[in-house]
């Protein structure tokens, strides 16, 4: 099993950096969207010895939410929101890239240093899963609109959910259940947020909330 | 033998400086005695640093020569030989193109005897500074070399810039000479200043040593941030003037490292990563801002920063291969920059001497000024040519050969390094050089491109005429060179692998140099033999081709303006045009500034876009740095009043100061 | 002597793999397309016919088709034999393989400039953009196969990599395959980066730089054109064939499919894709650049 694991964290990195060199919205979303589908199955391809029901019901559960619904919504605040389909980033795509390159090397080292006591299926799962944090942070900072904070936030939460499956074999369901209910309110209430921005002021860039202040 | 010959060379120097300076005015003797001074003070020491080469190194002894802390003492040995050896020569050659270089010069008036004067004063200094074996000895060498290249760069000093260039210059060398004498302090704390009496009495100063050898040398050799002095000095000097300190001068910054942090003993990692970090950021920093000038010298001398960077990451890997225990990897890196030494010594300076020949033909150095010159100037445009391509690191010129070297000291590194020890400086390096590869291959296509293919910009290039004699002579001379030491690349190997030797054993890494060498020298003279038969297949071809086309129409048509009827010089693409989307895409980092002047209105006729690249270092750093220190310092003016008698008095209480803390 | 086969029938075959991915573009379309031997008689046609040089140009013109091929065979030579003859070049031979290319490559650019004409003028500035992104993903690839397979050459490269290999650090070697077909399209003046079929001046970037040449020297060029996406093609292809493991004979079997497949992969993006604007394709470059030092951290991680 731990091919398929390795291949699914290699695919993670790439789609990492296809998120960063991108300059589509629709793009992003759906980049988001696969990311949230491999990040679902991975549990199914670290269960190596017992396949359990609750292990699917979770799976089931990520894959839904972040692959379908969450794509959903955001598609549908930028449909309504009609604004442009750009990135708009504050940092552009060959630097983004050069520092998803750094992040990942940045990540490689750490996990050097830090040596985790635990067994882990594969050689690579902490280093990657550091790195869609990294890269998950610097898209919320780099980027512009409201929609791509939100993706940067999905793309963090994605990191931390490998973490802890990396780390804590048996995720207890509950506690993800609720990190997933989490992220769905965060979704929505950034949906609305940017339906409301939009409204009020006809675009959606964040940057320019700054002129809100007194 | 070896070391009576060095001081005949360089007494030779010595009178070829102060003649010129005593019969100042008598300008035609100088004119002669000069170069053929210099071009005699080469020989004989170019048959000293060859003697030396074949029987092994030689030393004077100690001379008393009065001076506190040590004696007079010269010696040559592989590390030495290695450095003079492009000195001497390169100057040689350069004298030579100076005679007919600084005619129209003479021409207006100039004093030819004080250029005379200080270029050999440069050469001697030069020499010095590799042959001392006294710390002060040396720095008597390098000052003279700095000051003679001073007033050699200031030798057009009625223009505003040249003086600021100038002005430049001896600021940022003498902050260098500073940290070289902190260094030597340190050094020489055992009380001789002797090569054989230095040595660190603390190993913990070891890294602070290190530090300001990186600084107060690197100043010299160009490495970025230390770099800004090269951009400004090299335009500004005569161009023969300025391959010389181009090709040769600021090697001497790369000896002095080598020299110096010998007596550090062995080497801890961060050196070596430290070496290769400064090199790799000269390197791509030193590309782009070459990519980005449009003015033909300051573009080379940008050049020069890159190829320092190359030398540096080199060095760095042969460090690092020392500190992690990878022979290999310390012999191939320690080779690739000592190649690279020779080779750029050669195709940087005949870039600069053809950049002259140029300016003397054209009046001009702005590329966008410039065009077709390879019709007009057949002879300077193929020296040109086999520079470009030398420098690009392209087979079969011998640019390729030290990088060629390095590559596999960075693989080398990734093939045998246990875990990461190796293999993330290997890689770091092959990405560096790639990078670097790639983007001087734009540079001097542009370069090339732009001055000496298409049609003419201005009139000033249309009426160029090729140059004369003594200008072509070294010209065809060093473009011969740099296709023989392509070819020969496995040849040189043997001349630095004595090199390599005393340096890994002076740091306490003995390298079997031997089994090392005879692998780059296989790989190199595979290389040559592929070389040899892609010429060998193009001549073919281009045979073939000549009689297949003998039977049939070969016609002569304007080139294809897609049906457009008049077309102009003006509409060529320029240096600006063609350099934009690689200063585009770096841009932020460059802030390169863009003109662009759009067509307007109904009738448009007068359209432009040009591109301007100040350097970012100068700009963003030093400039703010130097303000800043001069508003501090304007303060200390209270105590600048002009009155003696409390200047007499600050005096009085300063020394009671000091004896009562001597005494107290 | 297989080797001696490779390299020969890549010599001959080489144009037949643009026609492959024509006939593919043709079937993605709907249309019949192109015979797949209609590059044979492009060049023969071309060898045939007298020239028209443009009065600006000088000897470098003259050189640079010639140059630029007997560089690309050179660098056939090197690469098609690696497959089946792992002693076969010499170490960093293939930085070698990459400085010829850079010569020929500096002089099709110059040649470019030679004309003064400014469409050309145009497309040499994207041509040195491209090759300045594309070299350090190249070479960072060839370092990850340096370090799986811990040869220094060609032929050794290919030689040092087995089943045992693929089964440990596969997913580098596949990234290091998919940076490598990035780079090919690049090189190759291939969709996204540019089109071959256009025919707008302001468009292109290597039609738009022979724009003044024609007869023999144009059939050099286009030859060369073909023969250097023969030589990419097969080191992404011997990459793949050594995962087989098996005797050289079937090395020579499986090679043909290798490359038809790659053929219709460079089709099937051509029909896929558009072509990217000039200011998005750095961004895809350097993403290539990123997948090869992925893999490469991969590769370092794999094999501790």
């Amino acid at each position: 099993m731990t091919a398929y694991l390795d291949i699914i964290l290699v695919a993670l990195i790439l789609s990492d950096f296809i998120l960063l060199g991108s300059g589509r919205l629709g793009n992003c979303i759906r980049i988001a969207a696969w990311q949230g589908i491999m990040v679902g199955l991975l549990p199914i391809a670290t269960a190596d010895a017992g396949f359990s029901f609750r292990i699917a019901a979770l799976g089931i559960a990520v894959v839904v939410l972040k692959g379908f619904v969450f794509p959903r919504l955001l598609n549908r605040a930028i449909r309504e929101s009609a604004s442009s389909r750009e990135v708009k980033p504050f940092v552009g795509y060959t630097t983004s890239l050069l520092a998803g390159v750094l992040a990942l090397s940045a990540s490689f080292w750490l996990d050097g240093r830090l040596s985790f006591p635990l067994h882990l299926e594969s050689a690579i799962v902490v280093p990657v899963s550091l790195s869609m944090m990294f890269t998950g942070l610097f898209l919320v900072v780099a980027r512009r609109t409201a929609v791509n904070q939100v993706i940067g936030y999905l793309v963090l939460e994605n990191g931390i959910y490998a973490l802890s499956l990396a780390i804590v074999r048996d995720v207890p369901f509950l506690v993800e259940l609720g990190v997933l209910m989490d992220m769905f309110v965060a979704v929505f209430v950034m949906g609305i947020a940017i339906y409301r921005i939009n409204m009020e002021f006809d675009h959606m860039d964040s940057n320019r909330l700054a002129k809100l202040r007194g | 033998m070896t070391i009576t010959l060095l001081f005949i060379s360089l007494c030779t120097f010595l009178a070829g400086g102060l003649v010129p300076a005593f019969l100042r005015g008598n300008s035609r003797f100088s004119r002669v005695f000069g170069p053929v001074a210099n071009v005699a003070g080469c020989a004989v020491g170019l048959l000293g640093v060859v003697l030396s080469m074949l029987y092994g190194p030689a030393e004077s002894g100690s001379i008393h020569w009065g001076a506190p802390s040590g004696s007079m003492a010269v010696g040559i040995d592989p590390l030495s030989a290695l450095f003079a050896l492009p000195v001497l020569v390169i100057s040689a050659l350069c004298a030579l193109h100076g005679c007919g270089y600084m005619k129209p010069y003479a021409a207006k008036g100039k004093d030819m005897s004080r250029f005379w004067a200080f270029y050999n004063f440069l050469t001697g200094g030069m020499l010095l500074v590799t042959v001392a074996r006294n710390a002060l000895l040396f720095l008597l060498g390098w000052e003279v070399m700095a000051l003679a290249s001073f007033f050699l760069v200031l030798f057009d000093a009625g223009r505003e810039p040249v003086r600021r260039a100038a002005w430049i210059y001896l600021v940022a060398t003498h902050l260098g000479t500073a940290c070289i004498l902190l260094l030597f302090s340190m050094l020489g704390s055992g009380g001789s200043l002797d090569f054989t009496g230095l040595s660190l009495p603390d190993r913990s100063w070891a890294g602070a040593a290190f530090v300001l050898a990186l600084v107060g040398f690197g100043t010299k050799a160009g490495f970025v941030p230390f770099h800004v002095w090269l951009p400004e000095a090299h335009p500004s000097a005569p161009s023969n003037v300025s391959a010389v300190m181009s090709g040769v001068m600021i090697k001497t910054g790369i000896y002095g490292l080598l020299r110096f942090i010998l007596f550090m003993g062995p080497p801890p990692a961060w050196w070596g990563w430290t070496l290769l970090g400064v090199g790799l950021l000269s390197g791509v920093a030193g590309v782009l801002m070459a990519l980005s000038q449009h003015e033909l010298k300051r573009m080379l001398a940008y050049s020069s920063v890159e190829n320092i960077g190359i030398i540096g990451m080199g060095l760095g890997l042969g460090l690092l291969g020392i500190s992690y225990g990878i022979p290999a990897m310390a012999f191939l890196g320690f080779a690739g920059a000592f190649l690279h030494v020779l080779n750029h010594s050669v195709f940087k300076s005949l870039l600069f001497l053809a950049a002259g020949a140029i300016q003397n033909a054209t009046g001009t150095r702005e590329l966008d000024q410039l065009g077709g010159l390879l019709k007009r100037m057949p002879v300077t445009g193929a020296a040109f040519l086999a520079g470009s391509v030398a420098i690009c690191g392209l087979p079969p010129l011998n640019g390729f050969v030290g990088e060629l070297t390095a590559y596999l000291a960075a693989f080398t590194g990734i093939q045998n390094g246990a875990g990461t020890q190796g293999a993330l400086p290997g890689i770091i390096a092959i990405g560096g050089l790639a990078l670097m590869g790639g983007l001087a291959l734009a540079c001097f296509t542009k370069a090339f491109g732009i001055a000496f293919l298409g049609e003419p910009r201005s009139p000033g290039a249309g009426s160029a005429r090729e140059s004369h004699f003594s200008m072509r002579f070294p010209l065809v001379a060093l473009s011969l060179l740099c296709l023989l030491m392509g070819l020969g690349g496995w040849l040189l190997v043997g001349l630095v692998e004595p090199v390599v030797g005393m340096l890994t054993t002076g740091f306490g890494f003995p390298v079997a140099t031997g089994v090392h060498a005879s692998h780059a020298e296989s790989t190199l003279r595979y290389a040559s033999i592929g070389s040899v038969s892609v010429i060998a297949a193009v001549l073919l071809l281009l045979f073939v081709r000549s009689r297949l086309l003998a039977r049939r129409s070969v016609t002569t048509a304007p080139t294809w303006g897609c049906g457009y009827g008049s077309p102009e010089p003006s509409m060529q693409y320029t240096a600006s045009s063609f350099a934009d989307p690689l200063t585009g895409l770096f841009g932020p980092a460059l802030g390169t500034g863009r003109n662009l002047a759009s067509p307007g209105g109904l009738f448009p006729d007068r359209a432009g876009f040009s591109s301007d690249t100040p350097d970012a270092c100068t700009d963003r750093f030093y400039i703010p740095l130097f303000t800043g220190m001069e508003r501090l310092f304007k303060r200390l003016r209270v105590i600048q009043h002009g009155r003696i008698n409390l200047y007499v008095l600050s005096i009085v209480v300063a020394l009671a100061a000091l004896l009562a803390w001597k005494l107290g | 002597m297989p080797g001696l086969i490779l390299f020969l029938s890549g010599l001959l075959l080489a144009p037949l793999l643009l026609g492959v991915t024509v006939r593919t573009k043709a079937a993605f379309a709907g249309r019949r397309g192109a015979p797949l031997f209609q590059q044979y008689h492009d060049l023969v046609k071309l060898l045939r016919r007298g020239q028209v040089m443009s009065g600006t140009t000088t000897f470098l013109f003259r050189v640079a088709p010639s140059l630029a091929l007997v560089v690309t065979v050179s660098a056939a030579a090197l690469v098609a034999p690696s497959i089946v003859s792992p002693g076969w070049g010499f170490p960093g031979d293939f930085v070698f393989l990459l400085c010829l290319l850079g010569l020929a490559r500096f002089f099709t650019v110059s040649s470019a400039l030679d004309t003064g004409s400014s469409f050309e003028g145009m497309g040499a500035s994207r041509e040195v953009l491209y090759s300045a992104l594309s070299e350090p993903a190249l070479l960072i690839g060839f370092g990850v196969l340096v370090r799986v397979s811990g040869e220094m050459s060609l032929g050794g490269m290919y030689g040092g990599l087995g089943s045992g290999e693929w089964l440990s650090a596969g997913t580098a070697l596949c990234l290091v395959a998919v940076s490598f077909f990035i780079v090919l399209l690049a090189e190759n003046s291939r969709i996204p980066f540019d089109d071959p079929n256009t025919h707008l001046e302001l468009t292109m970037v290597h039609e738009v730089m022979v724009l003044d040449n024609s007869g023999p020297d144009f059939a050099l060029i286009t030859y060369g054109a073909a023969l250097k996406l023969w030589v990419f093609a097969s080191l992404i292809v011997n990459l793949f064939l050594t995962a087989l493991g098996g005797s050289s004979f079937q090395y020579i079997a499986w090679f043909p499919a290798g490359m038809l497949l790659v053929g219709v992969l460079v089709g099937t993006v051509e029909s896929v894709m558009a072509r990217l604007s000039l200011l998005k394709t750095p961004h895809l470059l350097a993403g290539a650049g990123a997948i090869s030092v992925l893999a490469f951290i991969l590769s370092t991680r794999f094999l501790q």
